[in-house]
């Protein structure tokens, strides 16, 4: 069972009581079928009520929530015989960034994905999901070879943000992310993302130059973290609810500026609830994108996807 | 004119005395100025008249220590006199989030600096070779980068590739522009494109990396340069250190993301010295112009 966010805890308390009042009814024999019915349709409008009515907070929260499912989660789900392809062939391995071939849907894809840990031993093993160099310079390489053999690529995007250290300061971070933007704007593959957890900044944006942007429905994508913000433009990190609010990072707000392509529905209550489901609706979401991208030429494919870029924001821009 | 001189430093020293000197690397200004007419050099102490530091590319004369230079100065400084030709002057700036206090940010930029935006283009000559240029300046909002800047960057971008010329890029940045979300971090996608056309269309593309030039802008255009130039003791890097040592709980290490630093890691191509920087680029100018139709000041035919 999930732990209940701070907001979601009236409704994990009614579910708590309706599942305390079926085992009873059950143990005593007693029929208390109008009882538990009438809680049920409190907790379904309680249900409705926040998860309609998320904060851009809560949105980050259930986005970083510790049980969401992460990019093996949805490899697992929609990838047919994953094999997994490691190194940058120029100093090491990242398990930050995972990639690799499958079948999708009978297709042959390439896959890449940020990978935050499920619990402290994996997040430490995988940083947190937050990429050094290598996890770029892996990422391109297969991209290219993706382009070589005319694979499509996914990439599932989740991470709090490039890794801020020495040694990856050293390596060329800068260097890492922007080579992935320049190779992915003109690479001759369909290239579908998904922000599924966390688009954190430039180090998302590295998995993130494609010919369809979308987001998990309680995905935030934003362009530094709400703590980072918060202390950069109001001096205070504890303001991070409030940079959340006014920087446009749900998926809603970012569909609404035409950033976003498309919204993939997660089960009410979020992703974590029903994994599988949330699985399925992604799958079938990258199907379908991917079926209005398989057929055209590669240079149109590319001409297509310069032309989404150049014009991005340009309805903003002329007021 | 001596006693002068000796008493404005005298004084110059107990003001410094009595302040204490903000750490912020990113937003420190490596001057104190006095009645505008004198400048100490927060690297050798040296006191200059500021007439003086302008003439010297707003070098220090003693220790060679680059001050931070405006848009127009380097500019001027750079290109061949009344050479130079702006583009997109008065692109509009938007608020496309309804960001609080950004309208009024942007506004008290425009009018410390008479500048529109963060970024100059335009089009001008170096030693009669045609470029396009555009030049950073880190006087406003630190120059960092939203919908309006990478709009300029890329029809500059667009406009080297049209016209087949050789793009100048000087960057000196904070980074992404928070108060434009999203959309600010789009611009770094949007410029890198631009410059895959640029390279389809065999143009040179010359970087050069100013102080500070950092995040968003150093993970993209910057660091695409097909020459990558920094200047002597320039910050450069993705992360600034400030968040860096906080992330990590210990001291950076000496002349770390530095100019000199990156050097030695094998991500920039040389250091050149401000005073050398027009030189240096006619020189490889030259040496990426095709012989035929090239006339000593104009653009091939
Ligand atoms: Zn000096």
């Amino acid at each position: 069972m999930a732990q209940p966010l701070e907001f979601e805890q009236p409704l994990f308390a009614l579910e708590a009581k309706i599942d305390e009042l079926r085992h009873f009814s059950q143990e005593k024999g007693m029929d208390l079928r109008e009882e538990i019915a009438t809680l049920e349709q409190r907790a379904q409008e309680l249900r409705a009520s926040i998860y309609q009515n998320l904060t851009p907070w809560q949105q980050a929260q259930l986005a970083r929530h510790a049980e969401r499912p992460n990019a093996i989660d949805y490899i697992r789900a929609n990838i047919q015989d994953f094999i997994e392809l490691k190194g940058d062939r120029l100093y090491g391995d990242d398990p930050a960034i995972v990639g690799g071939i499958g079948f999708f849907q009978g297709r042959p894809v390439t896959v890449l994905g940020h990978v935050k840990g499920k619990d402290t031993k994996d997040n430490i093993y995988r940083n947190f999901g937050m990429p050094h160099p290598e996890g770029y310079r892996k990422a391109l390489r297969l991209m290219q070879q993706a382009g070589k053999f005319g694979r499509p690529v996914l990439c599932f995007i989740d991470t709090p943000g490039a890794y801020c250290g020495i040694g990856a300061e050293e390596r060329g971070q800068a260097r890492a992310i922007a080579h992935n933007l320049y190779a992915m704007a003109s690479l001759p593959v369909p290239i579908l993302s998904c922000v599924i957890g966390e688009g954190g900044s430039g180090g998302a944006l590295a998995l993130g130059v494609a010919d369809r942007i979308m987001m998990m429905e309680h995905a935030i994508y934003s362009v530094a973290s709400p703590e980072s913000a918060a202390s950069i433009l109001f001096k205070d990190a504890t303001q991070a609810p409030r940079a959340a609010g006014a920087m446009a990072i749900t998926a809603e707000r970012l569909h609404k500026l035409r950033i976003v392509d498309r919204i993939v529905d997660e089960p009410v209550g979020g992703a974590h609830r029903a994994p599988l489901e949330a699985a399925h609706n992604l799958g079938a979401a990258f199907a379908q994108e991917l079926a209005s991208l398989v057929d055209l030429p590669p240079a149109e494919l590319v001409e297509r996807r310069y032309e989404k870029y150049r014009q991005l924001g340009h309805h903003l821009l002329m007021g | 004119m001596k006693d002068f001189i000796r008493n404005a430093r005298q004084r110059l020293l107990e003001e410094t005395r009595e302040q204490n000197p903000q750490n912020d690397v990113v937003q420190e200004e490596r001057e104190t100025r006095m009645e505008g007419l004198w400048v100490r050099c927060e690297k050798c102490q040296e006191i200059f008249l500021a007439k003086e530091l302008d003439k010297n590319c707003r070098v220090c004369a003693k220790c060679g220590h680059h001050f931070r230079i405006a848009a127009p100065q380097r500019i001027a400084a750079l290109l061949d006199p009344d050479s130079f030709i702006e583009w997109d002057a008065h692109l509009p700036t938007q608020d496309p989030l309804h960001f609080p206090g950004y309208k009024g940010k942007v506004e008290k930029s425009q009018r410390e600096t008479g500048l529109a935006e963060a970024i100059v283009t335009g089009q001008g000559t170096i030693e009669g070779f045609p470029v396009v240029v555009g030049v950073m300046d880190p006087r406003f909002i630190m120059a960092s980068m939203g919908t309006v800047v990478g709009e300029k960057l890329v029809r500059a971008i667009e406009g080297a590739c049209a016209q087949r010329i050789p793009l100048i890029l000087f960057s000196a940045s904070g980074g992404a522009r928070m108060q434009e979300g999203v959309l600010s971090l789009m611009q770094m996608a949007r410029t890198s494109a631009a410059l895959t056309r640029l390279a389809e269309a065999g143009v040179l593309y010359i970087s050069v990396l100013t102080d500070p030039t950092t995040g968003g802008v150093t993970a993209s255009f910057a660091m695409l340069g097909d020459l990558i130039l920094a200047e002597p003791g320039a910050l450069i890097g993705f992360t600034g250190p400030r968040v860096i040592e906080q992330t990590i709980r210990q001291k950076l290490p000496e002349g770390f993301q530095r100019a000199e630093f990156l050097e030695q890691h094998g991500m920039i191509d040389r250091i050149v010295p401000r005073t050398q920087m027009r030189s240096q680029l006619a020189l490889i100018l030259a040496m990426h112009t095709k012989t035929e139709g090239v006339t000593a000041n104009g653009p091939t035919a």
